[in-house]
Formats: structure tokens, C-alpha cells, sequence
């Protein structure tokens, strides 16, 4: 015991050794590493302990009970996992999550790197080019998903009127009346909102290639495609790796995109697991049944990430 | 020949694929700006040319600055980024300094743990997170948005500034002291100004991202008075199965206009934020 003491004070008075004891013992014990550190990170703890670990630990609790809107809680254990899994619709937008994920990741992945090798040559007003490429990515989601669900109106939407007035349909596809239709729709709107963010971090990747590596493989008889797949695609790799893990995550969380664009119909065949926990806490009112979609988001999540990194090792 | 040949690269591996990338990205504004301009008349008229504009009006504009409370939500969309962005800022660099340069028991510990809160999902916070406005008494209220945006913010904020907090030489800070600055004013003196940039590029990502927030807003603003840009144009100018475009529209490009606005004067900035981490990384 006295030797904890006096290996404690031994750290104490060595510390602050070289800095004089001149801010009194109060100041002297606030200048310890330790201290200050803490000092610091108490208030942001606290307050992400009271606005996120509470509320987390609650929505774990009640993934665990029955609960409907305005009526006490009662237990069911896993209750709500088994009812989930005899679910269709759970297991529909469970695959409609790691579809819309994977699909739109793949094309933001290979369009945003398109974007960046186009972006990385030298050509006049290169940096309004780029602010206007980057409009779709911080324009507030749900305006531009609005528009887009303009656009794809199936009587008086862009798409169809260009269709009917160049003379190649008589009536277009109804693009998010039906389900394989609908799917693709709202890929194609999450992949034309996300593929700036890939093209705009692989161009600043791009940038820090050295320039003489490209040199010296030409030297050693490479050609545009030889470089490329050993000099360029190699380079960037730790940044396509960061940026898609990141887009994963981001895509695989969205709710708004199809809130607003299918609110998950037709008939149930555009829900993601997002979606689907949300309609079924605030539109069916079952609220530990919500809280159990939502959990089980983590674990598909996981999968997913684990997945990515298995394809990147085999690579 | 060679002339010939470096001419025909140049259309076929930049010109086409940029105009093609450009077109992309910008057609959906273009619709935007076409279709709150046309009347009703000219919309809804199956002969008219798609983006062209015969009789060019400003109806739906007036409609939605006279009939919906456009402007309150503008004000409150813009409160409401500033005060989350400031929150978040303050706890963020709270958060990320010690842990960027300070050593102490459980400091790794913590940065995973603020790295793992990304993996919550936000539909499983939702639920508890009303119960918690509700026993607060902030329903209807922009404070309820203030508080909680934040926790979206906060853990982001934190993982960006490290990166900028790392780079600073610990030298620099070592020196301060010696020369008998206090920690606390060894940070806000010399630690913090060189972090400048960081904290620009921070403010506008958390300025961006609650702009964009639509859930929580969803969930806790649902009197008109106190709701956000997203939330009251979709809550508002869509009603029922009944879609007013025209107007919609232009709320959907009157609003976009803030954020491209601010934006446009951060790019740089912008740009930095977004590949700091994955190039550093």
C-alpha cells in the first residue's frame, strides 16, 4: 500500500519536474496528463452517455419486450427475433439492404474512380467543374430525392417525356410502380447522390501518387493499362478502401432516399431495414418489434464490412 | 499524325466523359429550375418540349413565399445548423484533443469506443430518443434538434479534428510550456490557431449534415411553425397523393440555394475535410 503511495507521488512530483511548482498544487495536479485529459473529456462523455448510450441501451432493452404505443412493456425475451424471423417482409428488406448496398457501392466505387482519373488531367476551369460535380453530394438529400421522384413521374416525369417525345416508347416504364423497377430506381438516385464523395477522395489520392513511379514504369516497358493496374490501382487502394467503407456504412443506414422516393412499396418491395423499422414502430406502432429490425441491422452491417475486407485480402 | 491522335485522346479520354459526368450530376437542377418556372398550364401540358419554357413565370414562388411558411423554415434550418455545428464543434475538439495528444489509462479504449458509435444505427436511437424529448418537454421545440443533431455530429467531429490535432509537433506545445505557458494556454494559444483549417473544414461538414438531418426533424418538429427546409417541404407540399410541383420545386431549389451558397465560398476547405482522412489514412 505505501508503496503504491509512493510509487503514485514519485510519478506526481516528476512529471511537471522541469516546469516550476508556480500554479500552487492545485494548478501543478491540473497540468498531469492524466488530469487535464480527463477534465476535458468529462463534459463530452456526459453528454454523449445521456443523448446517445442511454438511448442506445433502451433500444437494445426494448428490442427485447413487447411494446405498442401508449400501453406498458412487457417481457418476450427473443420474442420479437423469432416473430422477425418468420417474417417475409423482414427477410425481403434484409436482402433489399445488402442488394442496394452492394449494388450502389460497386457503381460509386468504379463511376467515382472513372470520375477521378477523367477530373485528374489538366483542362481549363477545372475547379468550377468540380464544385458543380459535387453540387449532387451537398444538396439536402430530401430536395433532390423530391426532384428525382419528379423525374421519374411515370405520366409527366423527365424521363418518360424524353422517352415519348424522341420517339422510343410510347409510355415509359413505370419506375417505381413495380418492384425490380423500383429497386433500381432507387440504386440509381443513392448512386448519383454518392459517387462525388468517391471521385473527389480518389482524385485527392490520385494527387499524391509520385509522379516518378509512373516514370520509372514506363521505363521498365508499361503501357497506359500496365500502369494503371500496377502503379495507380495499387496506390490508391488504401483510399478506396477507406472511402467504401465509409459509403457501407452511410448507404447501408439511409432512410430518407426511400422514405420519400417508394416509402418502401410497392407492396412492401423497396423496404429497407431502416424503412422497415420505422413503419413498423411509427406506422404499426410496435415498438420493440421496430427496436428488434433495427438491432439486427448491426450484425448484417458486420457481415457486410467483413465481407469487403475477405474481397480486398483475396485481391 | 501524333497531333491527330493526342486530339482524338483528348475528346475520347476527357472532353466526352466530363460533359457526360457534368450533365449527370447538374440535369436534376436543370428539371428543378425548369419545372418552377413553367405554369401549371404549361407543366401539365403532355405537347410541351420537357426543358423548355414557353411562358416563363414566377407563380410558384409567390405561392410558396405566400401560402406555406417558407421563410420561417429557412430561418429555422439555418438556427438551427449554427447552433448544432457550434455544440458539436466545442464537444468534438473537447473530445479529440486529449486523445490526439495526450497519453492516459483507457485514451485508446475511448477512441474506439467514439469510432464504434458510427455503427448504431439512428432508427434504433429514434424510439428512446422521443421518450427522452418527450420527458424533457422539448417536443415541438428547434432546442429538441439542437440537442440531438449533436450526437450525430459529435463522434464525425471528433475523428476529423484528431487528424488535424496529430499533426501539430508536440515540440511546439513542450516549448510553450517550458517557457511557463500553462497546458490550457499552450492549447488555446498555440495548439489550437494552427488547427485552423480543421475546424473550417469540420464546421461546414456538421453545417451540411444538419441542413440534410431528416429524421429526428421528422420525429420531433411537427408544428409548421418550428419545422426545417426537408421536413416542410415534403410534410407541407405534399399533400396526401396530391403533388404540387411547380411549388415544389421551388422550394426544393430555394433551398438548395443556402448550402450551395456557403459551400461555394468553403470549397477548398470542403474538399480538404472530405479526403483528410482517407488520404492520410
Amino acid at each position: 500500500m505505501s508503496k503504491v503511495l509512493e510509487a503514485s507521488r514519485a510519478g506526481a512530483l516528476s512529471a511537471p519536474a522541469h516546469r516550476p511548482f508556480r500554479f500552487g498544487r492545485l494548478g501543478a495536479f491540473m497540468e498531469r496528463e492524466s488530469v487535464f485529459s480527463w477534465l476535458m473529456l468529462t463534459p463530452p462523455m456526459l453528454f454523449l452517455l445521456a443523448f446517445l448510450g442511454y438511448p442506445f441501451i433502451y433500444g437494445v432493452y426494448l428490442s427485447f419486450f413487447h411494446k405498442e404505443v401508449a400501453r406498458a412493456a412487457s417481457f418476450v425475451g427473443f420474442g420479437n427475433f423469432v416473430k422477425l424471423y418468420n417474417d417475409p417482409i423482414f427477410w425481403q428488406a434484409v436482402r433489399n439492404t445488402i442488394i442496394f448496398t452492394g449494388v450502389a457501392t460497386i457503381l460509386k466505387a468504379s463511376g467515382g474512380l472513372a470520375m477521378a482519373l477523367v477530373m485528374n488531367q489538366s483542362f481549363k476551369m477545372k475547379s468550377v467543374t468540380r464544385a458543380a460535380l459535387l453540387l449532387p453530394f451537398i444538396v439536402p438529400t430530401v430536395l433532390s430525392t423530391v426532384a428525382w421522384q419528379w423525374i421519374l413521374d411515370p405520366g409527366m416525369g423527365l424521363f418518360n417525356r424524353l422517352l415519348v417525345v424522341s420517339g422510343l416508347a410510347t409510355t415509359g416504364p413505370s419506375w417505381l410502380g413495380n418492384p425490380t423497377m423500383a429497386m433500381i430506381s432507387i440504386i440509381m438516385v443513392n448512386t448519383w447522390r454518392g459517387l462525388p464523395f468517391f471521385g473527389i477522395s480518389i482524385l485527392a489520392g490520385l494527387q499524391t501518387i509520385p509522379v516518378d513511379l509512373h516514370e520509372s514504369a514506363t521505363i521498365d516497358g508499361a503501357g497506359t493499362w500496365g500502369r494503371f493496374r500496377y502503379v495507380t490501382l495499387p496506390s490508391l487502394m488504401p483510399v478506396i478502401l477507406i472511402v467504401t467503407t465509409f459509403s457501407i456504412v452511410i448507404t447501408f443506414f439511409d432512410f430518407q432516399l426511400v422514405y420519400v422516393l417508394t416509402g418502401g412499396g410497392p407492396a412492401n418491395s423497396t423496404h429497407l431495414m431502416a424503412t422497415y423499422a420505422y413503419s413498423l414502430s411509427m406506422g404499426a406502432g410496435q415498438m420493440g418489434l421496430g427496436s428488434a429490425v433495427a438491432l439486427s441491422m448491426v450484425p448484417v452491417l458486420g457481415l457486410l464490412l467483413v465481407a469487403l475486407t475477405f474481397f480486398v485480402r483475396k485481391d | 499524325m501524333v497531333g491527330e491522335l493526342t486530339w482524338r485522346k483528348r475528346i475520347l479520354g476527357l472532353w466526352l466523359p466530363l460533359v457526360a459526368f457534368v450533365v449527370v450530376a447538374l440535369f436534376p437542377f436543370t428539371w428543378m429550375a425548369a419545372t418552377s418556372l413553367k405554369t401549371n398550364a404549361e407543366l401539365y401540358d403532355p405537347k410541351a418540349m420537357p426543358l423548355s419554357i414557353q411562358h416563363p413565370s414566377l407563380v410558384h414562388y409567390i405561392d410558396l413565399l405566400k401560402e406555406t411558411n417558407f421563410l420561417i423554415w429557412v430561418a429555422n434550418t439555418m438556427l438551427v445548423a449554427v447552433i448544432a455545428t457550434a455544440i458539436s464543434l466545442l464537444l468534438g475538439s473537447m473530445l479529440a484533443y486529449p486523445l490526439a495528444r495526450m497519453r492516459f489509462r483507457g485514451g485508446a479504449l475511448l477512441a474506439i469506443a467514439v469510432a464504434v458509435t458510427y455503427l448504431v444505427p439512428q432508427t434504433l436511437l429514434f424510439v428512446p430518443m422521443a421518450d427522452l424529448i418527450g420527458r424533457l418537454h422539448l417536443g415541438n421545440t428547434l432546442t429538441a434538434v439542437m440537442l440531438t443533431y449533436p450526437t450525430l455530429l459529435v463522434p464525425f467531429i471528433a475523428w476529423l479534428l484528431m487528424g488535424y490535432f496529430k499533426t501539430v509537433p508536440k515540440e511546439l506545445e513542450e516549448q510553450a510550456m517550458i517557457d511557463g505557458a500553462s497546458r490550457w494556454r499552450a492549447m488555446t494559444r498555440i495548439i489550437l490557431p494552427l488547427c485552423m483549417p480543421g475546424f473550417i473544414s469540420a464546421g461546414i461538414f456538421a453545417f451540411t449534415l444538419s441542413q440534410n438531418e431528416f429524421l429526428y426533424a421528422l420525429l420531433f418538429l411537427s408544428k409548421s411553425s418550428v419545422r426545417t427546409i426537408p421536413i416542410g417541404v415534403v410534410g407541407e407540399l405534399i399533400r396526401g397523393d396530391a403533388f404540387y410541383w411547380g411549388q415544389l420545386m421551388a422550394g426544393a431549389l430555394l433551398g438548395s440555394i443556402p448550402v450551395a451558397l456557403i459551400y461555394s465560398f468553403f470549397v477548398k476547405y470542403y474538399v480538404a475535410g472530405l479526403t483528410a482522412g482517407a488520404v492520410k489514412g
